[in-house]
């Protein structure tokens, strides 16, 4: 291995952590505020790629009518849950989060089909079909049994990914698909080539983590997400909804997973079910971080990108085997470090 | 042998289907699937439901059966017959070898764990030149006896059966049992279990053996069947499909396993052959309504199908009441008892830079009531957490009748004859009050997970489930012997937890607030029994909030303030201490 | 039902079970504008499940009025906003956060000029807590921790604010400062809803109080009438803080 291919497989790791990193972020953040495992994280990457793709070659995604029928799921379910005190701001709030939200969204993306648009366009677009889903996804599958033990609302998590990533081959096909990239420009360094598109995703990851982190030290709303994470009971005492925190956990974590698949779909080319994969590199980056720690997070996914760039090259065909692997011993430590606590203080 | 009555009616039932005439031979194959299914599922029942350890990598056991038997049988010629004790074997030490990791990881870090291998092992199995790559493996030969060849469902249905009534009668036999208490109560946490001796990593294991050589009989059975083997059946996908026939049967029942695969089996065949005309779409449509119904059950009936089955069916067969004429042989101890039964000696325990229990120093007599007293955080939990082994200690010296127990593990204290009750009661609520105090009598039985299997161990839990109801009979809950613990209330949980330290048949009662949520005459009739055990050659060291039932009881009391000992001596003494009416007792009114 | 006619809380004939186990039966209580009430009682007597269900946290059957309005529609955040507070028994603070941030989300659905207000008024109860501002609530010691539950508390403003054992696991030192502050709080306006198993020290306070035992009341009247009625007291309470027996 001489100098210039490893320049190029630290390159390629460092791309590759850069998603990775973004994804174990919204991992952390969604089980620290709901106690959820991420599962789905893979699919909002393949729908935020995919969302786009569809949108740049003009079709009308079938995510955005997902939004739609999630949507009205979920407006039957805060109609049910509210049943005894069916107030008109209650009824108000959920047709205009429910029902009229995704509704726009579809009518927008509907009419953009038709019409050629810029890539700007397509990318909001597809962040708000993506991040809509994310929130009913909270709203229909977590929130009813938000009390229930890590374990079941992990099973329930699995559940969710199997019924997304269906969806998902029904929306996209099995062909796979690529997008435009952000810009084409491109320069070399010596022996590496830079494109335009890498640079877009070293600078939005360093921006959406550096937002991250404002947001959750400075802001009240972060603050309140955070109190949620340490404490829920004590979160409700003092008026937070818990609820509502988890929605808009989750809808961060759909956004930072479109963004992830919208980074990508550019240079790789993604399958349905590509997303899964991709989702479960952020988790191994996630739990080495405990599922409690940004930076540490964000390190060790760099770490996984740049493992699985050198093991593809020197043994491409366990690089799965390689990287899942690793895993285990990240988990046995975590659990010597940490074990689970019973014994309540005296 | 009535118990086993429905078991001997559906087995009867089962070996009559095939001959029914125009049976159709495609709903045999469905027969044949549901049994294939439901040995796995079993396995996770005991694992998931029962031992509380989540595993979504099972199918890779399955695969290791298979291909074992795969190769074998079709590169060394070997007869199935002869491969089956082998692919049993290979997934048996595939579980162990991952077993023992596994069950060291805590909390959802476990069934994260079994994620990872779980696909780990599928790209294993699609990569491996020997096990054909993604191509697999065909040509695998059928099952034949004599000349008869298995080939058709209908005959290859009877041995799967069979496999299937052999596992769940074992496996009803292995929960019903001394190990099987133990693995009953791993899923209420490791600390009371390992109070009273019970190793649980090795229970851990031994479920997960359990599990994973059903999987690999499962997958033999498959490999036979199907006479080819692949990568797929064996990848995550199809580890979670069993997870949600165990969770749609009924996690925690082993009957509920083979009811949720016959569930999911016909489930899975409707929705494929019916979706593609409703959406006349691409394949995997199936993979949408199940992960919808997965959560939607979480949500609607988070226990399964079968508990609610059975709460419908009439006939409650009655318990049996143990045998009280049968003994057990009292726990050896050392011959002469000596004054001093437990001695603290500059007992240390900091967490962090916080000092919990700071140098503290006492003894317990033989025949002495003991309270340890002070306001909460005062580290009398600590203290108990450090005699009992839950906790190392960071200095000083502890020791029962003169045998050092400094860092030693809780199964080692409790054999010493020192035997405790918990702050936050710690019963298996599922469990009846009966089964939770024979956890006590654990190391007074000797039956394995053999003998449990195969139903040899009669006799010793004969005499455990009577020591059992005699210590239940001595706290005075003998009404409620058949009572599910966790139905009781929290002052006679209490005393259930008194009662599973009694069939310990300690020397050393240590016991943690025993009197909280107990009426007034409830705590007079406790200090009864606690000056009768005493009386009886037991001492007991007791923390307690109360402190008329305190001053009242002991003999000697002990106040912790911030870590430190600040008083020792008579109740007269206490109550007269400056020290303690400054920091705890307060000016009395 | 209600002798004064102006209750800021009424609970009528509530039942709380766990299960198939009811661990509170038909109890009925009022707490009236500017008072301060106690339920008095041994550990496990309910009397944390009955603040808890009148907060929202576990299901009650019964009614309910808080300020003349029917909760038994309302969740906990809703509760709060009308201005009911729970400081519960095991404080429910975020440990993680430092002192200021822990009582600037007590103030979550204050407007920003209210929560200034009320930051000074619990600085100048709790001078200690301004201290130590900048420390995670998870270092305090445990006096400090219940000064910053209740502080927390009264950052959203509460016309009541129900108090869980307070003095538990507290030295009688710092309870006795706590107490103090329980009698400032009523000068400013608040109603208190005391549980204490630290009998005397609750009923000197109090204005009026409930006894409870098993899950009933059995007994209710002004304070200084129950902490006089020794016998009954001795025999139903079972005294905490010196060795006299109540047999």
């Amino acid at each position: 291995m001489n100098t210039t291919i490893m320049l190029f497989l630290v390159q390629d790791g460092i791309t590759n952590g850069a998603i990775y990193a973004l994804l174990g972020l919204a991992l952390v953040l969604v089980f620290a505020v709901t106690r959820v495992i991420l599962i789905p994280q893979g699919e909002f990457v393949t729908y935020g790629a995919l969302t786009y793709a569809s949108l740049s070659s003009g079709h009308v995604p079938g995510t955005a009518r997902l939004a739609v029928a999630m949507g009205v799921v979920a407006f039957c379910l805060d109609l049910y849950a509210g049943r005894r005190s069916l107030h008109r701001r209650l009824v108000g709030r959920a047709v205009a989060v429910n029902i009229i939200l995704p509704s726009i969204v579809l009518a927008l993306t509907s009419w953009t089909a038709g019409h050629p648009s810029g890539i700007a366009i397509n990318i909001a677009l597809s962040l708000m079909i993506v991040a809509v889903i994310g929130l009913f996804l909270y709203r229909i599958a977590f929130q009813p049994i938000a009390q229930a033990s890590v374990l079941v609302l992990l099973i329930a998590s699995v559940g969710c990914h199997l019924a997304m990533q269906g969806f998902g081959l029904v929306f996209f096909g099995a062909e796979g698909q690529r997008a435009p990239p952000l810009s084409t420009a491109s320069f070399t360094v010596g022996p590496l080539r830079f494109t335009g598109q890498s640079i877009a995703v070293y600078v939005i990851t360093a921006a959406l983590m550096i937002g991250l982190w404002l947001f959750f030290g400075t802001t009240l709303t972060g603050k309140a997400l955070r109190a949620t994470a340490v404490n829920r009971l004590g979160a409700r005492l003092v008026g937070i909804r818990t609820s509502l925190a988890g929605q808009i956990a989750f809808l961060m974590a759909a956004m930072i997973g479109a963004i992830s698949g919208i980074l990508i779909v550019p240079i790789t080319t993604l399958y349905y079910d590509t997303g899964f994969l991709i989702g479960l590199k952020g988790f191994v980056a996630g739990i080495i971080g405990g599922l409690v720690s940004y930076p540490l997070t964000a390190i060790a996914a760099l770490f996984v990108g740049l493992v699985e760039s050198f093991s593809s090259f020197s043994a491409s065909n366990f690089k799965e085997v390689i990287v899942f692997t690793l895993i285990i011993p990240v988990l046995v430590l975590r659990s010597l470090a940490a074990p689970a606590v019973e014994e309540d203080k005296d | 042998m009535a118990e086993r009555l429905p078991i001997f009616l559906f087995a009867l039932v089962m070996a009559a289907i095939p001959f029914i005439p125009g049976m159709p031979p495609f709903w045999i194959a469905l027969l044949d699937n549901i049994g294939l299914s439901a040995l796995v599922a079993m396995g996770l029942v005991l694992l998931t439901g029962v031992g509380g350890l989540t595993s979504f990598g099972q199918a890779a056991f399955c695969g290791f059966g298979a291909y074992t038997t795969a190769v074998l049988t079709t590169a060394y010629g070997l007869s199935p017959w002869l491969s089956l004790p082998l692919s049993l074997i290979v997934s048996g030490i595939a579980a162990v070898v991952l077993g023992l990791i596994t069950v060291r990881l805590s909390g959802h870090y476990l069934p994260l764990g079994t994620l990872a291998w779980g696909i780990g092992l599928f790209y294993l199995f699609s990569k491996l030149e020997f096990l054909g790559r993604n191509d697999g493996i065909s040509g695998v030969p059928p099952l034949s006896i004599g000349s008869l060849k298995m080939i058709d469902p209908g005959t290859i249905y009877f041995a799967i059966w069979i496999a299937v009534l052999l596992s769940a009668l074992l496996t009803v036999n292995l929960l019903d049992s001394r190990t099987g208490r133990a693995i009953r109560a791993l899923r209420r946490g490791h600390v009371a279990a390992e109070a009273f001796g019970i190793h649980t990593p090795r229970a851990k294991l031994l479920v997960f053996i359990h599990a994973a050589v059903l999987a690999g009989l499962s997958g033999w059975l498959y490999a036979h069947f199907e006479r080819t083997v692949n990568p797929t059946p064996f990848g995550v996908q199809a580890g979670i499909e069993y997870l949600f026939i165990a969770v749609v049967g009924g996690a925690g029942y082993v009957w509920g396993g083979v009811l949720g695969a016959a569930i999911v089996v016909i489930l899975k065949e409707i929705l494929q052959s019916y979706l593609p005309y409703l959406f006349h779409g691409e394949g995997q449509l199936e993979t949408i309504v199940f992960g919808i119904l997965l959560v939607m059950l979480l949500q609607l009936a988070p226990t399964g199908v079968w508990p609610w089955l059975t709460a419908r069916l009439p006939g409650k067969p009655g318990r049996k009441r143990p045998d009280t004429s049968l003994t057990l042989p009292a726990r050896p101890q050392a011959a002469a008892t000596a004054a001093v039964l437990l001695r603290i000696d500059n007992a240390r325990k900091q967490f962090g830079g916080v000092v919990a229990v700071n140098n503290v120093s006492f003894d317990v007599h033989a025949r002495e009531i003991v309270a340890l007293i002070g306001p909460n955080g005062a580290g009398k939990s600590t203290t108990f957490n450090l005699v009992t082994g839950v906790l190392t200690s960071s200095g000083g010296r502890i020791s029962v009748l003169g045998k050092d127990i400094h860092n030693a593990p809780p199964q080692e204290v409790v054999k010493l004859g020192v035997a405790r009750t918990f702050q936050h009661v710690k019963l298996v609520p599922d469990m009846t009050v009966l089964e939770n105090v024979a956890i006590g009598a654990h190391l007074r039985g000797h039956a394995g997970a053999v003998s449990s299997l195969l139903r040899l161990d009669r006799a010793d839990e004969a005499r455990l489930l009577a020591e059992a109801a005699r210590q239940i009979e001595r706290v005075g809950l003998g009404d409620q012997i058949d009572q599910l613990a966790g139905n009781l209330s929290l002052g006679q949980q209490r005393i259930v937890e008194i009662a599973r330290a009694l069939c310990v048949d300690p020397i050393l009662l240590l016991l943690d607030e025993p009197a909280a949520g107990l009426r007034h005459m409830e705590k007079q009739q406790l200090a009864a029994l606690l000056r009768q055990l005493r009386d009886g050659g037991m001492s007991v060291l007791l923390v307690e909030h109360d402190m008329g039932f305190v001053m009242n009881l002991a003999d000697r009391i002990v106040v912790l303030d911030f870590g430190t000992k600040i008083a020792e001596g008579t109740p007269a003494d206490i109550k007269a201490h400056p020290d303690v009416i400054k920091a705890y007792l307060g000016a009395v009114a | 039902m209600n002798p004064d006619g102006n209750a800021l809380l009424e609970v009528a004939d509530v039942h709380v079970a766990y299960g198939k186990v009811e661990a509170v039966r038909a109890v009925s209580l009022h707490v009236a504008e500017n008072e301060i009430v106690t339920i008095v009682g041994a550990n496990g007597a309910g009397k944390t499940t009955l603040l808890n269900a009148i907060m929202g946290i576990l299901p009650l059957k019964g009614r309910t009025l808080f300020a003349g309005e029917d909760m038994a529609r309302l969740d906990i955040e809703d509760r709060v906003a009308a201005g009911l507070s729970l400081v519960p028994e095991h404080r429910e603070l975020f440990a993680t956060m430092n002192v200021e941030d822990n009582l600037k989300l007590g103030g979550f659905r204050m407007t920003k000029a209210a929560n200034a207000a009320s930051f000074e008024r619990v600085y100048s109860l709790f001078p200690r807590l301004k201290e130590r501002r900048k420390q995670f609530a998870g270092t305090l010691s445990g006096g400090e921790q219940q000064m910053l539950a209740m502080g927390r508390a009264l950052m959203g403003a509460p016309k009541l604010l129900m108090l869980d054992e307070p003095s538990l696991g507290l030295a009688p030192i710092i309870v006795a400062d706590i107490f103090r502050i329980i009698g400032e709080l009523r000068a400013s306006g608040v109603s208190v809803l005391l549980v204490e198993q630290n009998a005397q020290a609750a009923l000197q306070i109090a204005d009026r109080a409930y006894v409870m035992e098993l899950g009933e009341f059995i007994l209710n009247g002004p304070a200084g009438e129950i902490a006089a009625n020794q016998r009954v007291a001795a025999s139903y309470l079972g005294f905490q803080h010196e060795g006299e027996s109540p047999v």
